[in-house]
């Protein structure tokens, strides 16, 4: 573990370079949870890169930063908190960690670089209709054909679907053999000729899920990651990375203190809703919830070994983290009150110039909808229980 | 007080003509509630109606949650009918259809409270901001509340008088709604104690708000139970797993619990003010909590399906949380019930 001073000075040092790079503009947009474009995030990626942070946890051989786990938890509370936007996982913490491990030397060589630079915008195509929390479900099949395979099939929830050139898939390779068996990892050009992809409008009116259609879809098989038919292995080693970091303090943070804000301007009638004794209530076990976790957290993390992600505690750090973050939303519906019945799409698509809006409510009622998925993707708080109660219950 | 756990014969027959009429298409729904006498059906034959009592409000109301109909009948008919009765009016143009009505209340800054009016009256005219008025798209005449030095007051302004500007927007669960900047808007005030005007108007629309959201939970409820039995992971039904099974009985414990608040407020809404609003603060107050729980498990026990506009679902979702932002949220009805309960020490009593 790093010592409390290098810990201040790393802080410091974030906190300088969020100060001079994110500009307040961008900043708003997050803060007022409205959707980025891609130009944003790629603007964000950018500047991450050229700070050679964009990769936390890749080792300084690829390119990134090969931060402990404390470090990082601190970059992404000071991130949370100056309302940067989020980097998005999909190539730099799934993929990535993928290739170093079980990627050939040409695979890493070509593909890691394009993940820093921007070149390759990638998605995640695990989920299909009949295979969400059983993935091992999956029907998309890949056909060998000498120095190709084809694909054939759906995926689907496929996030940012719409802005990726690239997805790695699990597609079925092996149709006689056990589920989990038959399946491989494959990296698909999303611009070859037979994919197609359709936008998914979710219950706050944004497209960030999509179907991606693939009808005869020819992928060299370079682009297989690893052995064929030992793509379970992988997918499972990927998954472990996605719930790193997966608690969200400092998002958590960030948003209890739009809450307080916002609570503070209104009035109940008699007071500042802040200091309605219901509401009150309401934070303030909220927050006491999120002081217990971010040292569960930070227990947790430096715990583990360096560079390694937590193992069956990462199931407890995603449900109550998205507890957390999603009774945070709630509260901010409560907290803008009747002002939370307006639908504005302008506000979240993020060009409303209409009426000034005093409680920056625009978007906090699509906003609680949209983060009910949180306790649905990456291993829904469902399977993570199970996860979790096979670990310990087993003999 | 009795609560009435069986409909009437009327009220049976009322309920089917309305789940079949909504069932159906119409390119003029306000037209076809009046013609259908539905916006009959909200008020007593002494204001011009047939029904009204707050069990007929709540046979009306399920159905439309039922439809997640967003025809805007609690805020254009019957929270202006209400508040015109108490000041003398004939409401035969607004239960034949003729006009159309809306209620312009609720300011930003004043969160649920009732009092919470800074629109001013004075020289004759409306100077102020009101906000979330909703059906103000189509209606003829608005119900406004301002202060009158010390006084609140509704008063009944043309829609299109020249001094309201209008923002117009689609609400969260659909249907429309539109803020109000008045400045210099001609207007008389209407006769009578406007504040027990509005309690009455607000604790009506309090059980009808209710018993929509019943209807709403009830149809998400039984898409959930539907969805877990024909939804198969891991080679078997979702109802298999225990975990998920347990979960669709607290829903439907939530549901029996929400219907039954529901029959006790409309029971009351003729008692008197304190017991009527007693039970009116204990009803919101557990359709909020239980109206949250349904909304949440149903999208949850549903995974991304859940989630999507497409799926009916998610807008009964918005519906029943939606619901929690009308005539007071959870909280607001749990200091209400407090301050009612504890200065009575028959708090239990039905
Ligand atoms: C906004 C959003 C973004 C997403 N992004 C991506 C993406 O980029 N890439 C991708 O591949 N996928 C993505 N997903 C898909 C996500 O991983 C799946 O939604 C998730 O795995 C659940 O699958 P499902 O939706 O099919 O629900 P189901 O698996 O059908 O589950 C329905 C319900 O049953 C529960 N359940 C299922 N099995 C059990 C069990 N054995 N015991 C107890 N409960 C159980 C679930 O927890 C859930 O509550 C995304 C989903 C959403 C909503």
């Amino acid at each position: 573990m790093t010592s409390p001073d290098s810990d201040t000075q790393f802080r410091h040092d974030v906190r300088e370079f969020l100060q001079k790079e994110l500009p307040d503009e961008l900043a708003n947009r997050v803060r007022l949870h409205q959707s980025l474009k891609k130009h944003d995030y790629e603007y964000w990626h950018s500047r991450l890169n050229a700070r050679g942070w964009l990769a936390p946890n890749w080792p300084e051989k690829f390119g990134g930063a090969e931060w402990n786990p404390l470090q990082r938890h601190i970059f992404e509370e000071e991130c949370a908190l100056a309302f940067a936007p989020r980097a998005v996982p999909f190539g730099v913490a799934m993929l990535g960690p993928v290739l170093q491990k079980f990627g050939s030397p040409a695979q890493q060589n070509y593909w890691l670089p394009r993940i820093l630079s921007g070149e390759d915008w990638w998605c995640q195509g695990y989920s299909e209709p009949g295979a969400g929390s059983d993935l091992a479900a999956l029907n998309t099949r890949a056909d060998r054909r000498h120095t190709h395979y084809v694909v054939n099939g759906q995926k689907t929830w496929t996030t940012f679907g719409q802005h990726a050139n690239m997805i790695f898939c699990l597609v079925r390779t092996d149709l006689s053999a056990k589920k989990q068996e038959g399946i491989s990892f494959l990296l698909i050009d999303m611009n070859s000729p037979g994919v197609e992809v359709r936008p998914i409008r979710l219950i706050d009116k944004t497209v960030e899920v999509n179907e991606v259609w693939f009808n005869n879809v020819e992928v060299p098989v370079d682009n297989l990651v690893g052995e064929e038919n030992k793509g379970w292995t992988y997918a499972k080693y990927l998954l472990t990375h996605e719930r790193t970091n997966i608690a969200g303090v400092g998002f958590s943070r960030a948003g209890l203190d739009s809450v307080k804000r916002i609570a503070a301007s209104v009035r109940d009638g008699k007071r500042p809703l802040l200091e309605n004794p219901h509401f009150a209530a309401r934070v303030a076990q909220v927050e006491i919830d999120l002081m217990a976790m971010s040292m569960t957290n930070l227990r947790l993390i430096t715990n583990a070994t360096a560079g390694q992600a937590p193992g069956l505690e990462s199931s407890l750090l995603k449900i109550k983290g998205t507890q957390i973050k999603q009774e945070i939303t709630d509260l901010a519906r409560r907290a803008i009150g009747p002002m939370a019945l307006p639908f504005e799409s302008e506000s979240i698509e993020g060009s409303n110039m209409g009426l000034p809006d005093p409680f920056d409510a625009g978007a906090v009622t699509a906003h609680y909808f949209n983060n009910r998925k949180l306790s649905i993707f990456g291993g829904s708080n469902e399977i993570q229980r199970e996860i979790y109660s096979k670990g310990i219950l087993r003999k | 007080m009795k609560p009435v756990f069986h409909m009437t014969e009327e009220q049976t027959m009322l309920s089917d003509m309305l789940s079949r009429l909504l069932s159906q298409p119409t390119e003029d729904p306000w037209r076809r509630f009046a013609d259908q006498g539905v916006i009959g059906a909200l008020f007593t034959e002494k204001h011009g109606g047939y029904a009204g009592s707050g069990s007929d409000l709540a046979v009306v109301f399920e159905q439309i949650g039922r439809a997640a109909d967003t025809t805007p009948l609690i805020d254009c008919a019957l929270l202006p009918g209400y508040l015109m009765a108490e000041a003398g009016y004939d409401l035969a143009p607004l239960i034949n259809g003729e006009q159309h009505y809306a209620v312009a209340h609720t300011e930003a800054h004043a969160h649920y409270d009732l009092h919470g009016v800074e629109t001013i009256f004075s020289n004759g005219t409306l100077n102020g901001e009101k906000s979330v008025v909703i059906g103000a798209d189509s209606a003829q005449q608005i119900l406004i509340t301002a202060r009158d030095g010390d006084n609140i007051a509704i008063y009944l302004v043309n829609a299109d008088s020249p001094g309201i500007r209008y923002n117009h927007y689609e609400l969260t669960h659909g249907g429309h709604g539109a803020d109000l900047l008045l400045s210099q808007v001609p207007a008389t005030p209407l006769a009578g104690n406007a504040i027990a005007a509005l309690e009455k108007a607000w604790a009506a629309a309090l059980v009808a708000q209710c018993a929509d959201t019943l209807g709403a939970m009830e149809i998400a409820s039984q898409m959930t139970r539907d969805y877990l039995m024909t939804r198969e992971q891991f080679g078997r039904p979702l109802s298999s797993f225990q975990a998920l099974a347990h979960r669709i009985t607290d829903i439907m414990l939530a549901i029996e619990q929400a219907r039954s608040a529901v029959l006790l407020a409309a029971a009351h809404l003729n008692n008197t003010p304190k017991e009527r609003d007693k039970h009116g603060a204990a009803c919101k107050n557990l359709m909020g909590r239980m109206g949250r729980l349904v909304a949440e498990e149903c999208i949850q026990l549903h995974g991304g399906i859940g989630m999507t506009d497409e799926y009916a679902l998610g807008n009964y979702g918005k519906r029943i949380i939606m619901a929690d932002h009308r005539f007071g949220d959870t909280d607001y009805h749990l200091e209400r019930f407090i301050a009612f309960t504890s200065e009575s020490s028959s708090a239990m009593q039905p």
